[in-house]
């Protein structure tokens, strides 16, 4: 039941919010701060309670909902998906904070659609019905659009259609597949349902499988994003406001990774071991062409943006790989980027709030004027550029690692996305805070909200960076089980195809275990 | 004709009886709120005498057949209609000159759409045909004294008329080579016609037909008339030209070829898959070049109904749940957004441009709120009845393999999505600061409110809890 309350509790207070701010301003605000303080709150007790119990669920809830057509109203959660709603629950709170004072206009619809978000992106974490995961992964989108078409930049009502498109398009291709999973399972074992438990191992043609892991992939991909589906990331993340941008790049591209690691993998073990090689050349071409890209904005939001198509690389990358090093690497990868990207954008946007631009060129000397600004860009930059001690660098790292048992070539061309991403952070501070100050600007440092906000994120990103051993220990089980199932499905098909190891890491591995960063 | 027999076809009774008494009270005397709590009456009493249990082995009739599928359109066709008449009486309030006669034509046209939900015999079938169209000839030009109305209403009747005739002679071709006008006998010999080397009597005779009901469908390449008549009715009567009449049609074409009849590689096949290919592309893209709410939903009627196709082809039971369901969805959204346009509009003020509806949400919150669900729910988004609808259509087609059919209706909703939410938009856009006096928004009718918070209730109840439904047409469909 707590699985149903984490949504019911953003959803009902969007209604509240949207209700009390036809009388009020202020009340929308206090209203989604409190329901996702309760869904962090409740979600961190729950996970306390539940760390270390046996059972291949942490809970679960399963009533019907379409007999008719083997729809079932299916929420469950291991460890991975606790760790995305507490993160969704943490970076809703960091949106609605960096929202405080930029939204005033309509705040009661603006909070609706805010919770509303947060309520589609953790269904999609919980749902294991196919069809409710569908109707969650849809439902995210309209109150995206509007967040980004009624409150964004210059160039929103284009950002978010496009948003939108690209969204849907491959949201109906998943739908497609989802289908004929449904029917080719139905067809074989007489049983036609939805239930993700039952459709795994669900013996299918060479060819049928690969078409259909196409269509999960295909959206899955839009939503990460990957190249070549990244083309509505840079004028979605630019357009949109503030919180919006924090949704987006801390979490909903999330949701893009988990369905790789929840549904692609596990589902169609060989057809994803076949394609592997195309999908981590995917990943190396944009971990490499989103740096690249970034080197040359001038738009500081739109060069954030392209980092996360670079940074989003490595965790394709990683769950391509498909093995435990690269894994836990991606699900580092995937908390440390929405934590350090979030806190960019809330940067950059509280920097537009002051001076109105958005351009590197205008910028400079900043540092003069607001010091515990520029203090908290540099570190997240540095962050982002994968510095050791800060959390991105154990995500990263350990995709490479993880990544160089598959193959050697695209780690070494991954790497190289390393020396970019020093470029463009490095850049970000020093066009920003450094040099003179040319056009004279004068605005007040980072009020008591924001760096409140700040401390939190740099705690959390320092402590992932130093002790990053809880967060494995706590989701090895669920991708343990992810390992197993994807493996067990692949051995009831009598066919044997592990990705193939290319050069013995069983050294790596243990010289790596030596430093107690893997179990 | 037994108690029993009409017992059967009470329905029937009770729409035509209250044609003719709203006939004579107009005679004796003219009360508008009396004439339409009759009109009322008389489909409450149709809906409560729907036969369900009777079934159609018990009760033959030489024209009709009431089994559970025509109860379930009847209830269907009647019920919007009810709906139509809501929205319409607070419409018909502002119009000065005669108003109930209005309501005597609403109870014909809905008792032709009856007639075609249950016809079995070529008879009833254009019997069915012609009550609706001729009645509709004068209802889309009702409020005569605007040009617009007159203009609409006469371009139907020319092209209805043609389309009769078409149907018409395709009868009796048809009748010609079969001998018979029985619909379930003469079903076989068409279904079974191969692409080639058909009889070329019984081709043509089918084409004619299909043309005839393309056409009333408002299908590509018969679709010329739909966005000229939607604009240019009276907005409760395009409602019920998109609903009722739409699918009085919708009924006598699945009773023509009940769901799983037409075989993959049979002429008929081919002929509905490129009407339906057409409709949905052709529909979806014109959509877009549109600046009229009334156009654009025209359009977009266009591509639901190659939508529908798309379910009616797959066959199988599941086929036809679909196509019911579908219908029934779009009925509840497509009256919900021409509802809105009602309550807005008044006689000879149609609500119509886009620019209408500029900056509606921060004026009209709650109607711009329910005309936004409706428009979600065309678009087939999550929480709205038409994502139902749509994942179900595309159920069965992925059911039955109908790749080609999938993938084009997957690629024409995703352009037609990008109009959606051009409308959804333009509700929300900030208005420009009014120019001169502006004249004060007008109340709406009390019927036109309740009526939208009963379609928004439906709409989001078969959202989120399709599954009875899905019982009562199941049970119908099988």
């Amino acid at each position: 039941m707590i699985l149903v309350w984490f949504i019911i509790v953003p959803a009902a207070g969007g209604l509240l919010a949207w209700f009390l701010g036809r009388m009020n301003s202020t009340w929308p605000k206090w209203v989604a701060l409190s329901a996702m303080v309760i869904n962090l709150i409740t979600g961190v007790f729950f996970a306390f309670e539940r760390v270390g119990s046996t059972g291949p669920w942490l809970a679960e809830i399963q009533l019907p909902w379409v007999p008719q057509l083997g729809i079932g109203f299916f929420l469950a959660t291991d460890s991975l998906s606790l760790v995305l709603v507490l993160l969704t629950a943490l970076m809703g709170i960091m949106a609605v904070a960096s929202a405080w004072t930029e939204i005033n206009e309509r705040t009661g619809f603006f909070y609706f659609n805010l919770l509303w978000v947060l309520a589609g992106i953790t269904g999609v974490f919980l749902a294991l019905d196919l069809f409710l995961f569908y109707f969650f992964w849809e439902l995210m989108l309209v109150p995206m659009y509007f967040i980004i078409a009624i409150w964004g930049h210059e160039n929103r009502v284009y950002a978010a259609s496009k948003f939108f498109l690209f969204t849907q398009m491959s949201g109906l291709l998943m739908l497609v597949a989802i289908l004929g999973l449904y029917f080719v399972h139905g067809r074989s074992t007489g049983t036609y349902t939805f239930d993700y438990m039952q459709l795994l191992g669900t013996s299918l043609s060479p060819a049928t499988a690969m078409w259909l892991m196409l269509g999960f992939f295909i959206a899955f991909a839009v939503k990460l994003p990957a190249v070549p589906f990244h083309s509505w990331l840079p004028d979605a993340h630019t357009e949109a406001p503030t919180a919006g941008s924090v949704i987006l790049a801390g979490l909903l591209l999330k949701t893009g990774a988990y369905g790789l690691l929840r549904f692609v993998v596990p589902l169609f073990p060989v057809a994803a071991a076949e394609f592997s090689p195309v999908a981590m050349i995917l990943a190396a071409v944009s971990i490499l062409y989103g740096a690249l890209q970034a080197l040359g904005q001038t738009d500081l939001k739109k060069l954030i943006a392209y980092t996360s198509v670079s940074h989003m690389g490595f965790v394709l990358l990683g769950i391509f790989a498909w093995n435990r090093l690269a894994l836990q690497g991606a699900v580092m990868q995937i908390i440390c980027h929405g934590i350090s990207t979030g806190a960019l954008f809330i940067l950059v946007g509280a920097l537009q709030e002051r001076i109105h631009t958005r351009d590197l060129n205008r910028m400079g000397g900043l540092w003069s004027i607001m010091p515990r600004m520029g203090a908290a860009v540099m570190l997240f930059s540095l962050a982002s550029l994968g510095l050791p001690g800060l959390g991105n660098f154990i995500g990263e790292f350990l995709v490479l690692l993880g990544a160089f048992r598959a193959s050697v070539p695209l780690t070494v061309v991954a790497s190289l996305g390393f020396i970019t991403a020093c470029v463009y952070s490095l850049w970000i501070v020093q066009r920003t805070f450094h040099g003179p100050n040319r056009e004279g600007w004068k605005s007040p440092d980072l009020s008591i909200r924001e760096t409140a906000v700040m401390a939190v994120m740099t705690v959390l990103i320092v402590w992932l960076g130093l002790f990053p051993q809880p967060v494995f220990t706590f989701v090895n089980p669920s991708l343990a089980r992810l390992e197993r199932i994807a493996a067990g499905s692949r051995h009831a098909m009598q066919i044997d195809g592990p990705i193939t190891a290319v050069l013995p890491a069983q050294a790596f591995e243990a010289a790596f275990s030596q430093h107690g960063e893997c179990p | 004709m037994t108690p029993a027999d009409l017992s059967v076809i009470s329905p029937l009774i009770c729409v035509g009886a209250a044609a003719i008494a709203v006939m004579l009270m107009v005679a004796v005397h003219r009360s508008y709120v009396t004439t339409f709590l009759l009109t009322m009456t008389g489909l409450a009493a149709a809906v409560a005498t729907l036969p369900w249990r009777a079934g159609a082995a018990h009760h033959p009739l030489p024209l009709l057949v009431f089994d559970g599928y025509a109860a379930l359109f009847t209830g269907l066709l009647v019920t919007a209609a009810a709906g139509s008449l809501l929205f319409a009486f607070g419409y018909l309030r502002k119009y000065e000159s005669n108003r109930e006669e209005f309501f005597i034509l609403m109870l014909l046209a809905t008792l032709g759409a009856v007639v075609l939900a249950s016809g079995n015999h070529f008879a009833s079938f254009f019997l069915g045909i012609e009550l609706l169209s001729v009645s509709l000839y004068a209802l889309v030009a009702y409020p005569h004294k605007t040009d617009a109305h007159t203009e609409a209403g006469v371009k139907y009747l020319v092209l209805a008329a043609v389309s009769s005739a078409f149907i018409l002679f395709g009868m009796a071709l048809i009748y010609a080579d079969t001998g018979s006008m029985v619909i379930d006998r003469i079903g076989p010999a068409l279904r079974g016609m191969p692409l080639r080397g058909g009889d070329p009597w019984l081709l043509a005779g089918l084409a004619m037909m299909l043309v005839g009901i393309g056409f009333k469908l408002g299908l590509v390449p018969f679709h010329l008339w739909t966005p000229d008549v939607y604009q240019g009715a009276p907005a409760p009567v395009t409602a019920f030209v998109a609903t009722v009449s739409k699918g009085g049609v919708l009924a006598a074409l699945l009773r023509l070829f009940p769901p799983g009849d037409i075989h993959t590689g049979s002429s008929l096949f081919f002929v509905f898959s490129a009407i339906a290919i057409a409709s949905m592309l052709a529909g979806n893209l014109l959509a877009l070049l549109q600046n009229n709410v009334k156009r654009i939903l025209a359009y977009s009627s266009i591509a639901h109904l190659g939508y529908m196709l798309v379910a009616f082809l797959s066959g199988r039971s599941q086929g036809g749940s679909a196509v019911t369901f579908y219908l029934m969805t779009y009925f509840i959204s497509i009256l919900g957004a021409f509802g809105v346009i009602t309550v807005l509009s008044a006689p000879g003020r149609e609500m119509e441009s886009i620019d209408d509806y500029r900056g509606l949400f921060w004026r009209r919150p709650w109607l711009a709120g329910v005309f936004s669900a409706m428009v979600l729910s065309l678009a087939g988004l999550p929480l709205a009845a038409g994502f139902i609808g749509k994942f179900y259509l595309i159920m069965a087609g992925v059911g039955a393999t109908l790749w080609t059919l999938v993938i084009v209706l997957v690629l024409s909703s995703t352009v037609g999505l990008y109009y959606y939410l051009r409308v959804l938009f333009i509700f929300f856009v900030k208005q420009p600061e009014p120019q001169g006096p502006v004249a004060p928004e007008q109340a709406f009718s009390l019927s036109g409110a309740l009526t939208l918070a009963v379609l928004t209730f439906l709409l989001i109840w078969l959202g989120v809890m399709p599954a009875p439904i899905f019982d009562l047409i199941q049970t119908v469909v099988h």
